[in-house]
């Protein structure tokens, strides 16, 4: 560590301001030995990160939003003050003091001051619920005004208004916007765009009033304020929040004469050195080229090179890209470049679909060879590619229209191999396809190693797709393939397997090893071929040659649970239960003594049944109609369904009839991951079908089927597949997607994640299964009606076997039963005792025995 | 009168209630009434061909392991745990994953009739 003594010999930073730009200049600058850093932050809190500062009002905290914090800067040794205002500069004698007296000598001082919101003198604006929306303390006032409040008005209709717009409205309030401008986001968007950012915005609820100047403001009759504008229209609102644009904080560069723009900021060269060589201004304080920069990407960019110039290595800021996308209150919205095609000669081409609310706008240079803008509003899956274009002044195709044309039979794709190395892939980072190339070549082997070492995708994320197509594109190039095999005994994937046991009729376990495997096999390669077996022939899973490859659930036919005993969940089609079978459920958990609860998917779960009491348990279950739930499978689970429109005023359809026969139809089915269904009789969509593997909502006109939903770890929101189907359509599409599935799932694959690695996604899927692409929709039924065929409840076979009951003897040479199983009561049902609860019955047992 | 450490080979069950490629398991008992569970393996693809481990997973704390599947990690005879899928060598007892470990117990077959020495 450094003594005293080396620390006087390192040159002194100082930097003021501890904003997302100050922050980033403090990460680089202590890469470098030989300096020692000192950060003075006016504000109470270390860097946070403001990009995301609406997120606050979605459940975010403070320390979420935290870029860093005082053990981190301590680790890079950074000395840093918070609530330490810098009131002067001396720049003779190279010291800074604060407004508490401490003076700090420096030998380059970074000005990372930032910017206020700009509030308009309005006069009667200066009132307690006129509010900003800037800091965290703003959003925490904005939060608390929020609570007496029931109108509020967002005056300002740009990027950051339509962000405050957002926050108000989830926060309850009755919204409007007020610009100025003729239009929204006049700044990036054009007219036509603006249009219809309008009309979207409207529809989400917030009221936008644009062309309006608020003359003042005074006491309303109903609500807290009247705002009066010079057209003499009014409006009342009990919140106003200023998003009218930013001011630099120049006012120290002002009292200790740097220069300064007319119009504010502190003037910097192309090294951001301010008209002091020993000080330098970066971020949005700093004026370059009259322009000031109001987003982070530009600003990180002016901290790399101010660290440079330090440094002693050439670096220049040379202007940057304003390119944006974003989503605001759910509407997609992108502009890049030239967005209103000021450049001489500039063309535009035009496509707007009003009914779904998408406007595309391209602007080209006179001889439409470059990409010089562009406006995005509703959909922006082109954003990436035309950012691209115009970066790097790639040739546009013949007709530049068809990269914004929908349909367009075959869209000109930008391959990324097309682009060159310098392109920037990563604006916030600044990270160019060279340097993802050079971290694959320093060792990244994935797209997270990628993403760790260059930090590309890790700003405002909206490149992370792109950063993925480049690096898996340089995986490939690279020959490097992800290995399918599914473990050490088997080169194969999943897929693999399925198509040797299919077409070369494999019946067991040991013929597939010896034919295609080695060794003994594992834990994971046998449940598969169980799985992949079953799946095949629907043999009896618990037949002698398949009883050794089931995982234990399968085995015993329950989940086990941590203390060794298992669960019984009966299936219950769709929930529907007659009062005579839930009694039976509540009379079998009562002999049994078992912890009874209702599952997530509308079915009754039983715990802490002991192995020997599983045959007890079920001859009763299945003696009074009850069949096993697959609770423990990878199979079909459970069809959560509404009561429709047997009950219910609103069901259009009856969803729990129809809930019922599937479940009744696919119980069973063994498939790479466990599969969960959804039908909701009416739009209102209370089944959450699509959450769900296989979602069905009823419609006037049939059903709409959605595929590949998940809730759990991974929340994905189900594609829609097919829309108005008849019921044999229907159960048709479904026969089909399963057995695709379950044919070329990866194993403990859901098919959400399947749906999202097969090559060509949801339209490859649905020309499979809907147009036969593959000509293989015959096979799939017949293997779907075989297996449909040959169901038997597993419980059932297994309790009229006496060969399998053995199986279920707690020990082969004693009836005892296991004396480590011990439970104890909570809420007035059992419990698994914990190992400090547990009383050590081994001895008493042999004490008493000895007796 | 026996003591503890008087080790004999003691018959726990017939050679047909063994499970192929799969694990039973069984209560031994001695003379001053000292038990302990063991998890028994039938793997006649094995050099061994019949293991035996005690049946309680350190990790897991559960007597379980005669429910985990069996199978082989680079060549060496393992159970996995059915809890959370820890390998036990068979032959060592010592857990591939962790510093773990569970007691094995010498066991043949003689005249259909499967001994451990205990």
């Amino acid at each position: 560590m450094s003594t005293d003594k080396q620390l006087l010999n390192k040159s002194k930073i100082v930097v003021v301001g501890n904003g997302m730009v100050g922050h980033h200049f403090v990460e680089e600058m202590s890469k470098h030995e030989d300096y020692e850093i000192t950060v003075l932050s006016a504000e109470s809190r270390l860097a946070y990160d403001r990009v995301y500062l609406s997120s606050y009002f979605a459940g975010k905290t403070a320390e979420d939003l935290a870029l860093t914090t005082p053990e981190h800067y301590d680790e890079l040794g950074v000395i840093f003050k918070t609530n330490a205002k810098v009131t002067n500069i001396d720049k003779l004698a190279k010291v800074v003091t604060t407004e508490s007296g401490e003076a700090y000598p420096y030998d380059k001082l970074i000005l990372a001051t930032g910017s206020y919101p700009f509030v308009p003198p309005i006069p009667g604006g200066d009132v307690e619920h006129s509010l900003v929306y800037r800091t965290i303390d703003d959003l925490e006032a904005i939060q608390a005004s929020a609570n007496v409040s029931k109108v509020g008005v967002v005056i300002g209709g740009g990027l950051l208004g339509l962000e405050a717009a957002k926050a108000l409205k989830e926060l309850g309030l009755e919204t409007h916007v007020v610009e100025f401008a003729p239009q929204l986001m006049a700044v990036q968007v054009d007219g036509g765009g603006g249009r219809l950012l309008r009309k979207k915005i409207e529809e989400l609820g917030v009221q936008v009033h644009t062309s309006k100047a608020t003359n003042v403001i005074v006491a309303g009759d109903k609500h807290r304020y009247k705002l009066s504008f010079s057209d003499d229209t009014e409006l009342e609102t009990d919140l106003i929040l200023f998003s009218a644009g930013i001011r630099p904080y120049d006012n120290l560069a002002r009292e200790f004469d740097l220069e300064i723009g007319a119009r504010g900021g502190i003037v910097i060269n192309n090294q951001c050195k301010t008209s002091d060589a020993d000080i330098y201004a970066i971020g949005e304080c700093a004026l370059w080229n009259n322009f000031i920069y109001g987003l982070v990407a530009p600003g990180y960019n002016m901290a790399k090179v101010a660290v440079k110039d330090i440094c002693g290595d050439e670096a220049e800021f040379t202007g940057a890209d304003m390119s944006t996308k974003l989503k605001l209150m759910g509407v997609e919205v992108g502009s890049i470049g030239d967005a209103h095609a000021k450049t001489e000669g500039a063309l535009t081409y035009t496509y707007e679909n009003q009914p779904e609310g998408v406007y595309k706008k391209i602007v080209v240079s006179a001889d439409k060879t470059k990409m010089l803008g562009a406006v995005l509003i509703g959909d922006t899956a082109e954003y990436d590619t035309l950012l691209q274009y115009m970066l790097n002044e790639i040739d546009l195709p013949e007709a530049p229209e068809g990269l914004i044309l929908p349909m367009a039979g075959d869209k000109p794709t930008l391959g990324v191999d097309s682009l060159p190395d310098s392109a920037s892939i990563c604006s916030c980072h600044n990270v160019t396809k060279g340097d993802i190339i050079a971290s694959i070549d320093a060792g990244a082997t994935t797209v997270a190693d990628v993403k760790s070492c260059t930090k590309a995708g890790s700003g405002c994320g909206g490149c992370a797709a792109l950063v993925k197509s480049v690096a898996d594109n340089e995986f490939e190039k690279r020959g490097v393939e992800v290995k399918k095999d599914i473990c050490e005994h088997f080169a194969y994937s999943r897929r693999e397997i399925y198509d040797l046991v299919s077409v070369e009729k494999i019946k067991t376990f040991d013929e597939l090893l010896s034919k295609h495997g080695k060794g003994l096999g594992c834990e994971i390669c046998k449940p598969l071929a169980g799985s992949v077996l079953a799946s095949v022939w629907n043999d009896y899973i618990l037949k002698k040659p398949h009883l050794s490859l089931q995982d234990t659930n399968d085995t015993y036919l329950g989940n086990m649970q941590k203390d060794g005993t298992y669960s019984v969940v009966p299936r219950i089609a769709g929930g529907e239960i007659t009062p005579d079978k839930l009694i039976v459920l509540g009379q079998v958990a009562k002999k049994f003594n078992l912890y009874t609860k209702i599952t997530g998917g509308a079915r009754v779960d039983l715990f802490g049944a002991r192995v020997e009491q599983l045959p007890l348990i079920w001859r009763e279950l299945v003696d009074a109609g009850f069949e096993t739930g697959h609770a423990y499978g990878k199979s079909l689970r459970t069809v959560k369904s509404c009561v429709g429109s047997t009950w219910c005023r609103y069901g259009v359809k009856d969803s729990i009839g129809m809930a019922i026969e599937l479940e009744n139809r696919y119980k069973g089915l063994r498939a790479p991951h466990k599969i969960k269904f959804g039908v909701s009789g009416c739009t209102r969509e209370c089944a959450e079908a699509q959450g769900k593997d296989i979602g069905i909502i009823a419609t006037d006109n049939g059903w709409n089927l959605y595929v590949a939903g998940n809730g759990g770890m991974k929340p994905r929101h189900a594609d829609l597949f097919a829309t108005d189907l008849d019921d044999e359509t229907l159960v048709k599409y479904i026969d089909r997607v399963l057995m695709f599935y379950v044919q070329t799932g990866d194993r403990l694959q859901r098919t959400s994640t399947w749906l999202e690695n097969l090559e060509g996604g949801l339209e490859y899927l649905q020309d499979v299964i809907i147009k036969d692409s593959l000509g293989i929709n015959d096979v799939l039924e017949t293997q779907m009606a075989a297996i449909i065929g040959t169901y038997q409840c597993e419980w059932k076979t297994t309790i009229e076997d006496p060969e399998a009951l053995k199986r279920f003897k707690p020990f082969v040479n004693s009836d005892k039963s296991d004396s480590n199983i011990q439970f104890v009561t909570e809420r007035d049902q059992i419990r698994p005792a914990r190992e400090e609860e547990k009383i050590a019955v081994t001895i008493i047992d042999a004490a008493v025995e000895t007796v | 009168m026996n003591t503890i450490t008087d080790k004999l080979w003691r018959t726990i069950c017939g050679s047909t209630d063994l499970v192929t490629d799969s694990g039973i398991s069984a209560l031994l008992t001695n003379e001053t009434g000292d038990e302990a569970q063991i998890a028994i393996f039938y793997i006649p693809n094995s050099a061994e061909k019949i293991f035996a481990v005690g049946n309680y997973d350190p990790i897991g704390k559960a007597n379980v392991l005669y429910r985990g599947l069996v199978g082989c990690i680079n060549d060496e005879p393992v159970v996995a745990s059915p809890l959370y899928k820890q390998h036990f060598s068979l032959k060592t007892g010592q857990c591939l994953q962790e510093e773990q470990s569970i007691s094995v117990y010498p066991i043949r077959i003689e005249n259909d009739q499967v001994q451990v020495l205990y």
